[in-house]
């Protein structure tokens, strides 16, 4: 073959082949507008976010020493301040391991088709529609001193004075469990559904129980499925506000890490602070989280032949 | 759990939104036989299997098991081993650990589960797969895995749902010997549910046909293959001409019929009677297409006969005039569509005849089929073996 007249033609081709093989072509362009929001409210607000850090006020400095770091200083110093990180986690990692473990029972029984199914599913995922306050609001109506609650058992006379069952840790408790459950359950449901149905039938023909059939086939399927659903959870949990304040106990027992935020931002404007704080809950969501993630990669994580 | 002498099914059926999915399954089996349940799909074989394995539940009837009733036992405690059409092996455990499941159900010592486990991985020929995962292994090597899973336990009972369905064409070939070997070498009870009836016929020491949720015939390979007692079962034992037809006349165990739609709107032919006719029943005719002899019309050369296949083409059972229009090579013969009326018959030929030619298509009375029209008042032969 005449290869001089050939040669750039070539390479220019087989250049465009081979950025092609790899998925750089045209279609990339997709990616840009989905970028520019990602840089624009993410990327962009969060390094400012991490610049705020490290510029702490002057009253800050003064207090805590520290130069540049005193916000970190601050928050490791200030029992008020980082005992939140406690705090927080008492309520999310209860929330997130109640919901996820409810959750699994439930959706294992509403597999089956019975009449009122679909009812029963709507009840439990309702939940999800009314949203942090309305939910609150609620419990205040139906668990508070006078609430519908307290005033029946005082009837009945199983008790005596009524259960402090709001503005405090068990208030917040319900509340994430009432908004996270449901979310924790269509998960669960979603990955159960994926699991191939004549598994289960394989081991019943094998002698398997209905536990054994839980236990080794449907559990180890389904675990990948859980850390994931639980890192969902927990994140949400983590991040709980409004209910802190609402159903909660905000400057007690349940000052959670980012109502310390808004505390720092809202009331004594001090932004940097602000981001220190709701940069350390990130941090340690980000801890969980990977933790999970590392159990995660050891579990069997293959497919499971269902629908999904 | 793995000795017995009798399964009996007693009028099994199940019906489920209004429609009987099975209705009316009577049927007994002897320890070590293998029973095929062959039909298309939808005809309640697989809802058979299901209700005998204890999935899916009977709405009538009852089955026993040397005269206990095991239909109200879970699947778990009837001692069955089951391999499904899609293998169901679990994806999360090795194939060792898959044999073993069953014997760890079971409560079995852990040096004799490994011993078992070795002994049939190997009598399916997967030494050296035994610790692989089944998403490392190909569909046939799956299938074997599956089929060892159900054997180790020694069940009493065997059920296979179309085990072979997902393999391609020499695959499935070749397990089917492994089947066959199995039964042979294990004796295990075996009830298999297929379509195809090749496998049926080659695999099975009774099949028992199916449509419609019911049963057509029963019967050794031998019987149903000679003897079907209806077109449809005649249809699935490979007598692939099924025409519509006409009883002209009968004398005693023949009949003379009429069939429309081919030349001239009526050809004669004459055939053995298959249950009781009279002249004026619609019926259908059934011939396999070895037993066609083609015969091309025309110039006959002197001392060359015309015949242009091995059947006989004597015995007078009247003569189907067509046109050639497919050859198909097929090695040995050659597969040739001949086109009457608006009917297209197939027949067997040694040597290829031309497209388009005409030829007469004749049969022995004898392997001429004349079945009543009506399946439904079909009654099938004895149960029992």
């Amino acid at each position: 073959m005449s290869a001089v007249g050939q040669r750039p033609q070539r390479a220019t081709a087989s250049l465009r082949h081979r950025l092609a093989e790899r998925g750089v072509d045209p279609t990339l362009l997709l990616l840009v507008p989905g970028l520019v929001v990602a840089v624009a409210l993410f990327v962009y607000p969060f390094s400012y976010g991490i610049g705020l850090t490290v510029q702490p006020t002057a009253a800050m400095q003064e207090q805590w020493g520290g130069g540049v770091l005193a916000n970190y200083v601050a928050f490791f110093r200030d029992p008020f301040v980082f005992d939140s990180i406690g705090i927080t986690m008492r309520l999310a990692l209860p929330a997130a391991l109640f919901n996820v473990l409810a959750s699994i029972p439930v959706a294992m029984v509403l597999r089956q088709r019975f009449r009122g199914k679909r009812l029963l599913t709507s009840l439990l995922v309702l939940p999800i529609t009314l949203g942090t306050v309305l939910t609150a609001q609620g419990l205040l109506i139906f668990a508070g001193r006078q609430g519908w609650i307290n005033r029946a058992l005082l009837e009945i006379g199983l008790i005596d004075e009524p259960l402090r069952l709001v503005n405090n840790y068990l208030g917040v408790m319900f509340s994430l469990v009432i908004t996270g459950f449901p979310f924790a359950f269509l998960l669960i449901s979603s990955y159960l559904s994926g699991i191939d149905p004549s598994l289960e039938q394989a081991a019943k023909t094998l002698g398997a129980d209905w536990w054994q059939r839980f236990r080794r086939i449907i559990l180890p399927l389904l675990a990948p499925g859980l850390a994931t659903t639980f890192i969902l959870t927990f994140v949400l949990a983590f991040s709980v506000f409004p209910s802190a304040r609402l159903v909660g106990d905000a400057m007690g027992e349940t000052r959670v890490m980012s109502l310390m935020a808004f505390r720092a931002f809202g009331e004594q404007n001090d932004y940097s602070m602000a981001s220190t704080i709701a940069l350390m809950m990130g941090a340690v969501e980000l801890l969980v989280v990977v933790a999970v993630l590392g159990l995660r990669s050891l579990l069997y994580r293959g497919t499971t032949g269902g629908k999904g | 759990m793995s000795d017995f002498e009798s399964l009996e099914l007693r009028g099994v059926g199940r019906r489920f939104g209004g429609v009987d999915a099975l209705a009316g399954l009577d049927l007994t089996i002897k320890a070590g036989e293998f029973v095929a349940l062959l039909g298309p799909s939808g005809c309640g074989k697989s809802t058979a299997l299901n209700c005998l394995a204890g999935l899916l539940p009977l709405t009538h009837g009852e089955i026993l098991l040397d005269g206990r009733r095991i239909d109200t036992l879970p699947p778990e405690r009837r001692g069955f081993g089951m391999v499904f059409q899609s293998y169901a092996l679990f994806p999360h455990l090795s194939v060792e650990k898959n044999v073993a499941f069953g014997l760890q159900m079971q409560g079995v010592a852990r040096a004799e589960i490994d011993r078992r486990v070795r002994e049939a991985i190997s009598l399916v020929k997967l030494g050296d797969h035994a610790k692989k995962l089944p998403g490392q292994l190909s569909g046939g090597q799956q299938q074997r895995v599956a089929i060892a899973r159900a054997v180790v336990l020694e069940p009493s009972l065997v059920l296979m749902d179309e085990p072979l369905s997902n393999l391609d064409a020499k695959l499935r070939l070749d397990m089917r010997t492994e089947i066959r070997r199995l039964h042979q070498s294990l004796g295990l009870t075996t009830v298999y549910v297929t379509h195809d009836q090749e496998e049926a016929l080659s695999l099975a020491d009774r099949l028992v046909v199916m449509r419609e949720g019911r049963v057509q015939q029963v019967g050794t390979p031998d019987e149903l293959y000679e003897s079907p007692t209806s077109w449809y079962v005649a249809d699935f034992m490979g007598y692939r001409n099924i025409l519509p037809a006409t009883v002209v006349s009968t004398s005693g165990s023949e009949a003379v019929v009429e069939l429309p739609g081919t030349a001239d709107g009526g050809v004669r032919l004459t055939g053995r009677a298959i249950g009781a006719l009279a002249a004026g029943d619609r019926v259908r005719v059934a011939v396999r297409p070895e037993d066609f002899a083609v015969s091309a019309v025309g110039l006959v050369e002197t001392g060359v006969s015309t015949g242009l296949s091995g059947g006989s083409s004597s015995a007078g059972s009247g003569s189907i005039p067509g046109t050639v229009s497919v050859v198909e090579y097929h090695g040995r013969e050659h597969a040739v569509g001949v086109q009457t009326g608006d009917t297209m018959l197939h027949a067997r030929a040694s040597s290829a005849p031309q497209v388009g030619g005409a030829v007469a298509l004749t049969a022995p009375v004898e392997r001429v089929l004349v079945f009543p029209e009506e399946l439904d008042a079909v009654v099938p032969q004895a149960v029992a073996a």
